[in-house]
């Protein structure tokens, strides 16, 4: 219950690129909702987080369920998402997110992925288009605990920086107690392939369009699967018109 | 249809083009040949617009209009097609949906009616078919996996999509095998052989120009047009190499 009475500060590792003053505004904070997953069953949530704000999710997926998240986290000043997972026996989880800011913005994907129990699988793919002086911000952490034998789990985390001005943190975690576990992590900040745009405009395509397709090929990633995959495509390429 | 005259241009600030100057009518097929790293790529990209190739001198007229006062992707729109040496890979998105993009864009920039899917697709397995090129090929991401020859055929499919006025075709030849070699110099005869339409082939060999017979064959060296005569200046090059050509 502290948590909720004070307001955190940049040392404290999950808030260290927050917007502080902005989540000042918001503080305290609503309690997390709360998720749990029954044996086998399925759970499937579109989070669209486009004027800022704190969205949190606690899910427990029980023994065989499956469970994804698919974000796109936009907005003009603050937005974080924060999801905590705990996967039992054979539960599968996926986390797609994309994170589009320019201006000011200051967006945050935070996650915590816990194999608790043997088998389970987990993927985050997290994708950030960041330009003007926005911070894109990702913290995804798997913990495996002890006896978590055949878990498998995957992080991919990138971000495209449209300006030298924005700034991308990402930082994907591992935390393994248990052996025979598989586990892959990447993470890269890159920018937009300049051979490529002029490719792209030596056949016609003008500049803002040829940004626009190659970063909707990159963020595309984060939404392949998802049940409202076309609908989070079509708010993503609209916020992405904002940015190039 | 192409008028450059004096043309200077600069890469990472190193003068590499000094003083060419060139004419192309259309109707006619132009060869250059020359060294290596005498500058012919670099023509074409400095008439392309690519960012890095900066123009220090004279000047370009294509159809008309300055040509060097465009933007890259409205000299496309102007018709001017630049067939790569190193075509260029962008994953994620499909040659379909990026050459649809690109008709369609240069057609609204020239005031015409987009392609509708259908009739963009029409277009395109017309082309594809052209080339011999199997049209599942296009609705892979452009240019990802696909071989050097591959590449090559790919670039000849998307003129014949894009239908230019003019096109400088950048090696075109290197890479392809003997069989792909021609059907890509038959795709350029009929694609551009046309009284309205112009190509500039830049290569170092006489087995495209077997295909593609050129009205002109010029020898660039140093940055500058050293030379300039019919087709059977190819041959004499060939066998008798640059050094004692263009000396
Ligand atoms: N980015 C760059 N920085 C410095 N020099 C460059 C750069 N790009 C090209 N050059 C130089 O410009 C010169 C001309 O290169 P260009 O590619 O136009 O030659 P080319 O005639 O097409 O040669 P090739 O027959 O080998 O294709 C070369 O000496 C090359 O090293
Ligand atoms: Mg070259």
């Amino acid at each position: 219950m502290s948590e909720v009475l004070a307001l955190p500060a940049h040392k404290d590792e999950a808030w260290r690129y927050a917007d502080l003053e902005a989540l000042a505004a918001l503080w305290p904070l609503p309690d997390a909702e709360a998720v749990v997953v029954p044996a086998n069953g399925a759970f499937a949530r579109a989070v669209v987080q486009d004027a800022g704000g704190v969205t949190r999710l606690n899910l427990t997926l029980e023994r065989g369920a499956r469970a994804a998240v698919h974000v796109l986290n936009t907005g003009a000043v603050f937005g974080r998402v924060e999801l905590a997972v705990t996967l039992h026996e054979g539960a599968d989880f996926t986390l797609g997110a994309a994170q589009l800011g320019g201006g000011e913005a200051t967006l945050e994907v935070v996650a915590t992925v816990r194999h608790a129990e043997p088998g389970a699988t987990s993927r985050q793919v997290v994708r950030s288009v960041l330009a003007g002086r926005a911070t894109g911000t990702c913290l995804a952490r798997v913990e495996v605990a002890k006896g978590a034998v055949g878990t498998d789990a995957v992080q991919s985390i990138r971000a495209m920086l449209l300006d030298r001005t924005a700034t991308a943190n990402a930082k994907p975690e591992l935390e393994i107690f248990a052996d025979d576990v598989k586990c892959a992590h990447g993470c890269a900040v890159g920018e937009l392939d300049p051979a490529g745009l002029f490719y792209m405009a030596s056949r016609g395509i003008a500049p803002a369009e040829a940004k626009k397709l190659m970063l909707q090929a990159f963020i595309a990633e984060a939404f392949v699967g998802a049940q409202a995959e076309e609908r989070l495509l079509a708010l993503a390429l609209h916020a992405l018109g904002a940015l190039v | 249809m192409l008028q450059i005259h004096n043309l200077h241009a600069t890469v990472a600030d190193k003068p590499i083009l000094k003083g060419l100057s060139l004419t192309i009518n259309a109707g006619e097929v132009h060869a250059i040949m020359g060294p290596n790293g005498a500058g012919k790529s670099t023509l074409g990209y400095t008439l392309g617009g690519r960012p890095g190739y900066d123009v220090t001198g004279g000047e370009v007229l294509f159809c008309g209009q300055d040509l060097l006062a465009l933007a890259p992707h409205e000299r496309a729109a102007a018709g001017l097609f630049l067939g790569f040496q190193y075509p260029v890979e962008i994953p994620g998105v499909s040659f379909v949906q990026f050459l649809r993009e690109a008709a369609n864009a240069q057609r609204r920039h020239r005031g015409e009616e987009p392609l509708s899917g259908g009739e963009f697709l029409k277009l395109a397995r017309e082309k594809a078919a052209l080339l011999r090129m199997d049209m599942d090929m296009l609705k892979r991401p452009v240019n990802v996996g696909f071989s050097g020859g591959e590449k090559k055929r790919a670039e000849m499919v998307q003129m014949g999509i894009l239908a230019p006025r003019l096109a400088i075709l950048d090696e075109t030849d290197s890479g392809l095998d003997i069989d792909a070699l021609r059907i890509c110099g038959e795709g350029i005869e009929a694609i551009m052989r046309k009284p309205d339409k112009a190509v500039l082939l830049i290569t170092h060999y006489q087995r495209l120009l077997d295909y593609v017979k050129p009205d002109f064959v010029h020898v660039l060296a140093g940055g500058r047009i050293v030379r300039t005569g019919g087709p059977e200046l190819a041959l004499e090059l060939e066998e008798q190499g640059y050094e004692a050509v263009a000396a």
